[in-house]
Order: C-alpha cells, then sequence, then structure tokens
C-alpha cells in the first residue's frame, strides 16, 4: 500500500492540498493511505519548514505551494521508482 | 460550441501573459479618467463637494488597489519562489550575530511567511544551528516587511515612504534579533525543540519550469486577493469617507503632534486590525492626506502587520511566556520608536 501525507497545522491550504491529492488518486487510478499529520514535531522531525508539505511512500516531494492534481498525480508515477 | 471550439484552441502560455500584462497596464492608466468621469459625469456630482469627493475617491482607489495587489503580488510571489525559507536557513546556519541578524532581517523580505508556518519554520532554524537571535530577526521582519504592505504603500504614496517603512521595519527586526540574542534566552524555548532531529532533512528541491512558477504564482494571488478584497473595499469605503468627511482639524487634533500620546493610541488601535493590511492602508492614505504625522502613520501600518495574536498564541507552542513576553515587548517597543523618531525628524 502506498502512503500519502499530507504536513500542516489544517490551515486552508493543507486541507487543499488533501482534496488535491485525493482527486489526484483518482485520476491516477492508485490505491494509496492518505494521512495528515499536523503535530508540530513530526511535522519539522521531516526537515519541512513551510507548510503546507507534501510526501509519498517517506518522501517530501513539495513544500509551501499547494500543487495541483494534475502535478501530484505526476509526482505519484515519478516517486514510484 | 464556441467554448469547445475556444478551448481546443490552446493559446501559447507565453501569448497569454503578454496579453494579460497589456491588459493590466491599460486598465492602470483609464482607472484616473474613469473615477473623475465615474463620480463628475456619470452621477452629477460637483467637483470638491465632500459626497462628490468620497465617491470620485472610492472609485479610483478599487481599480487602483486592485490592479496592484495583482500585478504586484503575482510578481512579488514569482520572485520569493525562488528563496524557500530552506535555502535561507542553510545560509543562515553558523553565522555570526550581526551579519546573520542583518541577513534573517533581509530575507524576511522576500521569503513567503504565515503564520501557520511560524513553528515548523522556528524548530527547523534552530535545529539547523540558526542562533535564536537571527530566528527572531527573520520571524520579526518577515510579517512586518511584508510585500502587500510594501506593494500598497509604494503604489498609494510613492517609493519614498514604501522605503522608508521597509528600512524602518529592517531596523526593528535587527535590533530586536540582537536584542533577544544578547540576552541569551535559549533556555527559554520549550525543551522539546531542542530534541527534535530532522537527520539532515532529506527534502526534494523541486525545480519547476517558468509555466509552472508562473502559473503558481498567479493561482497564489488570486487567492489571495480574493479573501482580502472584502476587507480591501471595506478599507477604502471608510477612506472614502474620511476623505469627504472628517474635518481636518479633528484628525490633527487627536493624532498629531500636539498630542505627544498618538503614537502609542494608534498601536493600541491597530492590534485588532491584524491581517488586513490592505484593508487597512486606505484609511491610512486618507488620514496621512488629512495631516496624521508620518511616523505615527508608519507606526500604525507597522503594528497592524508586525503585532498579531494568534501569531503569538502559536509561538507559545515552541517558546516560554518570558521569551514570548520579550518578543512582543521588542517588538512593540521598535514600533514605538519608529513613531517617535520619525515625527521627531519630519515634523507634521
Amino acid at each position: 500500500m502506498r502512503m500519502i501525507e499530507v504536513l500542516g497545522p489544517g490551515c486552508a491550504n493543507c486541507r487543499r492540498l488533501e482534496a488535491n491529492a485525493r482527486e489526484a488518486l483518482t485520476m491516477a487510478g492508485v490505491e494509496a493511505e492518505i494521512r495528515h499529520v499536523t503535530d508540530y514535531r513530526e511535522i519539522a522531525a521531516r526537515g519541512v519548514l513551510s507548510t503546507p508539505g507534501l510526501v509519498i511512500d517517506g518522501r517530501v516531494v513539495s513544500t509551501g505551494r499547494v500543487p495541483s492534481a494534475g502535478d501530484i498525480a505526476e509526482l505519484l508515477f515519478t516517486s514510484e521508482a | 460550441m464556441t467554448a469547445v471550439a475556444l478551448r481546443r484552441l490552446h493559446l501559447p502560455f507565453s501569448l497569454v501573459v503578454v496579453v494579460a500584462a497589456v491588459a493590466w497596464l491599460v486598465a492602470w492608466f483609464a482607472a484616473a479618467p474613469f473615477a473623475s468621469w465615474f463620480a463628475f459625469d456619470l452621477l452629477r456630482l460637483e467637483r470638491g463637494s465632500p459626497l462628490g469627493e468620497a465617491v470620485a475617491f472610492f472609485a479610483f482607489d478599487v481599480p487602483k488597489v486592485l490592479l496592484l495587489l495583482l500585478g504586484i503580488v503575482t510578481l512579488v510571489t514569482l520572485v520569493r519562489g525562488f528563496f524557500p525559507p530552506e535555502r535561507v536557513r542553510d545560509a543562515l546556519a553558523g553565522r555570526g550575530s550581526l551579519v546573520g541578524t542583518a541577513a534573517a532581517a533581509a530575507f524576511g523580505i522576500v521569503t513567503p511567511f504565515c503564520s501557520c508556518s511560524a513553528v515548523p519554520l522556528f524548530i527547523g532554524f534552530l535545529e539547523a544551528g540558526v542562533p535564536l537571535g537571527v530566528t527572531f530577526a527573520f520571524l520579526i521582519s518577515s510579517p512586518m516587511v511584508n510585500e502587500v504592505a510594501l506593494v500598497l504603500l509604494w503604489g498609494l504614496f510613492g517609493p519614498g515612504i514604501a522605503l522608508l517603512y521597509m528600512v524602518a521595519g529592517l531596523a526593528v527586526a535587527i535590533v530586536g534579533g540582537l536584542v533577544i540574542g544578547r540576552l541569551r534566552m535559549e533556555r527559554h524555548v520549550e525543551d522539546y525543540v531542542w530534541e527534535i532531529r530532522s537527520g539532515g532533512a532529506a527534502v526534494a528541491t523541486s525545480h519547476p519550469t517558468w509555466e509552472q512558477r508562473i502559473r503558481d504564482a498567479w493561482a497564489y494571488t488570486r487567492d489571495l486577493v480574493r479573501r482580502i478584497l472584502p476587507y480591501v473595499i471595506v478599507g477604502i469605503g471608510i477612506g472614502a469617507f474620511i476623505h469627504g468627511y472628517v474635518p481636518t482639524d479633528l484628525i490633527v487634533a487627536i493624532g498629531g503632534p500636539g498630542n505627544p500620546l498618538a503614537v502609542p493610541l494608534v498601536v493600541l488601535v491597530a492590534i485588532p486590525l491584524y491581517s488586513n493590511a490592505a484593508g487597512t492602508i486606505p484609511i491610512v492614505e486618507a488620514l496621512l492626506a488629512k495631516g496624521l504625522p508620518l511616523g505615527t502613520t508608519l507606526a500604525f501600518m507597522m503594528a497592524v502587520v508586525a503585532i498579531s495574536l494568534p501569531e503569538f498564541v502559536i509561538l507559545r507552542r515552541v517558546v516560554k511566556p518570558r521569551l514570548l513576553a520579550v518578543f512582543a515587548g521588542v517588538v512593540v517597543a521598535g514600533i514605538l520608536a519608529v513613531g517617535y523618531l520619525f515625527n521627531l525628524v519630519v515634523p507634521a
């Protein structure tokens, strides 16, 4: 099972990122668990300074911006290797 | 049918950008004639009458502020994309106090900051070895010398006041950072912060294309403008009312040089206005025109953007009450100093 994590304390951007991630999964036809990380310690421990952060399968792929569903779908494929 | 045809007609992205830029310029130069036509020809209001001047102020300021926000925030966001906080942190780690503090304050101008990022940013800086005072210089400067405030100050008052504001804001951030650094308050940071290890920060730095960058910047700007537009319009409405109806004598009596407590008074008024910088500036524009002294005006602006109760509440998670109090005290003292200093140098 693949894993998408959204790092952010629950601000508007983090919720938008989570929605985009769900849309990306549907677009790409990929099954994955989505986790929303709101604990500051864990966010900081991942080395993310600006929220929201996007983590795919344990790798931080984007910080400080809200990638579109299309961008995330692409990231799902490129980070598969 | 036409809609489908249009959607198929994939315009080259560069053409869209050029068309948007030209449309912006045309609208910019049409704003002033439009406002005077709207108030004095269409509505047949009398030039010089309170209502006529108020309506003209409103009809000129709304398109002007909107255009400034859309155009320049997009550009600023584009530039900021090249200075992510991760890069700033790496540049600041292990610097000496004076150089590091000044650099941190300068980076605050170009680095995006939202108060929901304050905590991860704070932890990330300290964890990478950025000194506490340098970190606070950044935390003071980043919201205070913020792009929306600077752009609006520039557009409505000209470059002189915008630059004064920037220099004053940087000075507050540098002095504040140096003071906090000198007080050696590391033990007033919550203990768990020192225990976090990110393990060398395995953050993949993405390399977006120019088209992605421009699209990102535009999406961010559209969002921001949509969020703050109601405040801007209310602010311009209040500004228009002041412009047309409030007598200059009243403003001078309350905020002028005759009242030595004017600066702390406006700072107090500004505290609940947090995050409404865009709505506040049109009010300030009207007040300044009515004789509010420059220092008092700058102090008011700074207090609106830099004294944020929500941010203090969020920061309480990582710093103990005494350090939080010192942080707040340093910021307030800095703003008051700027107000009195400018009033002294540039008398009304």
